[in-house]
Formats: C-alpha cells, structure tokens, sequence
C-alpha cells in the first residue's frame, strides 16, 4: 500500500526513478573521459511558434538529419501536452523525444492526481527541469532545446516559452524560432509578425518562415510533394489543440509559391 | 504471559464481512452501463469536487463506493502504477484486468491481516475498447479482494442488489449515451420512491462519467452539471 509520504507526490519522474530507475536516462554517466560519442544519433532542425489573436501556432519540419545524411523524412517534432498546450523540440532526436513523451506523461498524471489541469506556468516551469536533466548531455554538444506553446485561460492569449541547455526559462511575448533553421525562420516572423494578427495570416507567416529555413539550412526539410509529406503545424486556442490538416497546409505552400514565383 | 483465546477462522472471516457489509450499507451507489460507444457511470453523489467516478488510464476508469480515504489511496495507486507500466512498455499495454489484479492484492492482503480493519470500500475497474471481442469489460471487485467479470452492467454501493434487479428487466443492448443516463438516473428515482427519506436526483446531485471509444486515446470524459442537465431534460 501507499506511505501517507508518497501519497502526495506528483511528480512522475521521481516516481519512475524510484521504481524503475533503467527506464530514465542518467546522462550523468557520461563523463569527459568518454570523448568519442557516437556519430550515428538523428537532429531534428526546425521548430518555431507565433502568437497571434486567437491564441499560438506551434510549428515544426518533418526531417531529421544523420551527420549529412537524411535520418528521417517523416519524424514528428510537435506534441500535444494537454488541452491547451504543446511543445516543440529541436536537436539531438532521442532525448528530444524522452523529454517531450516524459513531460506529457507528467502534465497528464497531475491533471489525473489532482483533477485539473497544470497550470501553464507550472507545466513551461516543470520543462525547465527536465531540460536541466539533459545538461551533461549538452556539455557534450548535444543538446535538446524545446518550444512550449499554450493558450494560457487565465491571461486569455497564447504564450510562449523558450529554454536554455542549462533549463533557463524565457517568455517570448510574439515569435520564437529554434534549431538549424532557426535564425532564418526567426528573420522571417520577424518581418511578417504584427500585433493581433489573424489565424489566416499566422499560418501563412509560419509556412513562409518554414519555407525560407528550408530554402537556406540544408539540415531542415520542406514541404516534400512527391512523398506528400508537409512540416507539422498545431493551433492552440481557448478551445483546445487542433492540428492544422495537411490539405490546408499544402493550400498554404502553393499560395506562397505562386506569390514567390 | 497469558494464552491467548482460540478463535476460529471461520469466526474471524464472518466478523469481517459483517463489519465491512455495515459499512457498505450504507454506501450510496455507483451504476455502470454499457452503451453503444463505451460504457457509462453514474452515482449518488452531491458533492462537487469529491467524486467515486475517476479517469485511471487512457482506456480505464474506475468507480469506487464506501469510505472515500480507502478508494482514494487505490485511485492513486492506480494512476501511478498505470504510467509507470504505460512508459515502460506502451500506453496500450495497460489493461482492465491488469489494473484488477493489482487492487484485488492490495485488498486481499489488508483483509486477511490480523492487526488492521479491512476496507470498507467496493470498486468497479471500468474498461472500453480493450478487446476486439467485447465492447468493454467491468470487474467488480469486493473488499477482501475476490472479484469477478460483469457483463454489460454493475452496480456496487447499498442497495446494489435492488439496483441489480431492476435493471435487469429494463435494460437493453445498443443504447445511445443520453438513453443509457436516462435509464441511471430513472433506475435511482425508482429506488428512491421506496424511501423513507428519498435523495432527490437532480444534475446537482449525480456525478456523471463515461469511458467512450470514439473520444481518441483518453477517453474518459466527466460531464458537468449543466451537461447533465441538458441531456436529462433533452431526454425526458
């Protein structure tokens, strides 16, 4: 049975880590002396996230790279955490995905435990701990570095998190572009982003950024027509997470193309 | 030092299970029902943020009667136990009678004990879409940890039995959500007609969950008064 102690616990990892500790990564272990790390592990490359009226678009490419290799076409970067918010990772693949499956397991076990929802703050606070968890990692030059998006109900608008490798928690008030292609999305919200902005011109913001870091980082994929395969986008609004169809998103990359062209 | 007094077993087991049925006489009830989608669960229960009715896992509720201390410890355990199983292997990995099993030993092991009271508390682990045979399985599982299948619906809580009856003659396969809650909510009214001091069954004074196999990877939903009400007053 449960100890009066362990009865109020909610947090799933220190949970995991006292009752399967194999199952949690301890990157700890590496050392300096351990210098040659292995050169076959996926980068994911581009995500980035926008506020606009309704809420905030999330957003990620689909590729990820093997050194110059492409490691996957077709990988998911952008999760849905709970009702109102989602997340995006860039970088080293494997613990990106630990780290975005564990912080869903967490947000969901709270909601469970307790009957409502992890506030927003207490869920983009909580990632901060579990990027923390990957430092030694990112000593070693791989580094997982997330986008958290949500839609906060008290405040009534959408929100934006970025992180440091060392678990630094930082509020982006309109636009946050991460990964290879990141500086390019970046200069592109940078230039279409306006206050207020509709759902119909975020998404065409976000598919021009994508756009313009396909075009200049060769690591970050862009819309793939033969294999049908288009960059991820997720709206967070005060009713919930949708994703964004596929029909719509190539709707998008065919008017950005005829504007281009 | 003195001898202790002889008693048997028999005796031990049958004080027991007087002590713990005093308990759950008293206990207001929880019905479960299987409709076209998944499987509904209604109970007796005023308060609002206190409930029997709890989300464990993706596919799996669970539905608790009697001291809510005692059920609300095996609800923790659970959900903790559920996603430490689920992350370990894969979210559908986690089972209906796995989750059983789990708290008919705890149960049985604070039952048979001979220094500790045993739970006054009745469970009913509720699963959908976990077998393509069957729409959903619901064990019901008694306080000293024996348990069994129920098919289609269960009833724990007091007046189970009574309860038991009368759906017997008036429930019907193939129900749709919002006949399956009328059918709960008129099988309390009858119950309470037979009372005394009848509870009034009001949106206010049920709690409303289901388990539905076409709400995605979590399919529990927890219905608020207002929802309640508007799907009693569409129904009747």
């Amino acid at each position: 049975m449960l100890k009066p102690d362990d009865y109020g616990k909610t947090d799933f990892l220190q949970i995991l880590k006292s009752r399967c500790p194999d199952q949690v990564a301890d990157w700890n272990r590496l050392n300096s002396t351990h210098n040659t790390l292995p050169h076959n592990y996926l980068e994911g490359t581009t995500v980035l996230a926008l506020v606009y009226n309704d809420g905030v678009i999330i957003a990620g490419d689909r590729q990820a790279t093997e050194g110059f290799q492409v490691g996957e076409r077709r990988i998911q970067k952008v999760f849905k955490i709970d009702r109102h918010s989602a997340i995006a990772v860039a970088g080293v693949a494997g613990p990106c995905f630990e780290t975005a499956k564990l912080f869903q397991v967490q947000v969901e076990f709270y909601e469970k435990m307790e009957g409502i929802s992890l506030s927003l703050d207490g869920q983009a606070n909580y990632l901060s701990s579990l990027v923390r968890m990957n430092l030694s990692l990112a000593m070693q030059g791989l580094i997982v570095l997330p986008i958290f998006a949500g839609y906060d109900l008290k405040q009534k608008k959408g929100r934006i998190f970025k992180y440091d490798a060392l678990g630094g928690r930082y509020e982006e008030d309109t636009y946050y572009a991460i990964g290879s292609g990141g500086k390019d999305a970046r200069s592109t919200l940078k230039k279409m982003f306006r206050p207020d902005m509709s759902e119909q011109d975020a998404l065409t913001a976000v598919v021009e950024a994508l756009w313009d870091a396909a075009d200049e980082d060769i690591a970050t994929g862009g819309p793939d027509l033969i294999r049908k395969i288009f960059p991820t986008l997720i709206a967070i609004t005060e009713q919930g997470v949708s994703e964004v169809s596929d029909e719509i998103v190539a709707g998008l990359f065919d008017e950005l193309v005829s504007r281009l062209g | 030092m003195s001898t202790p007094y002889y008693v048997s077993p028999d005796q031990i087991w049958e004080d027991k299970k007087v002590f713990v049925d005093r308990g759950i006489g008293q206990a207001k009830e929880v019905v479960v029902l299987e409709y076209n989608n998944g499987l509904l669960m209604v109970a007796e229960n005023p308060r609002r943020t206190i409930f029997k009715i709890s989300e464990i896992y993706d596919r799996i509720a669970l539905a608790s009667t009697g001291r809510v201390s005692e059920y609300e410890t095996l609800r923790v355990v659970g959900i903790r136990e559920a996603e430490v199983k689920g992350y370990t292997y894969y979210r559908e990995d986690v089972t209906g009678k796995w989750l059983t099993n789990l708290y008919s030993q705890h149960m049985m092991t604070i039952a048979q004990a001979w220094d500790v009271k045993p739970l006054e508390i009745e469970l009913l682990v509720c699963e959908v879409d976990g077998n393509p045979d069957f729409r959903s399985q619901i064990y019901k599982i008694a306080f000293d940890g024996t348990y069994e299948e129920m098919e289609k619906f269960a009833v724990i809580g007091g007046r189970a039995e009574a309860i038991t009856e009368k759906l017997n003659e008036t429930y019907t396969e193939g129900l749709e959500l919002t006949q399956a809650m009328q059918l709960a909510s008129q099988t309390f009214e009858s119950i309470e007609v037979e009372e005394t001091e009848p509870y009034q069954i009001t949106p206010h004074t049920i709690e409303v969950g289901c388990l539905d196999a076409t709400y995605g990877r979590r399919q529990f939903r927890r219905f608020t008064v207002e929802e309640i009400a508007e799907i009693l007053n569409h129904a009747s």
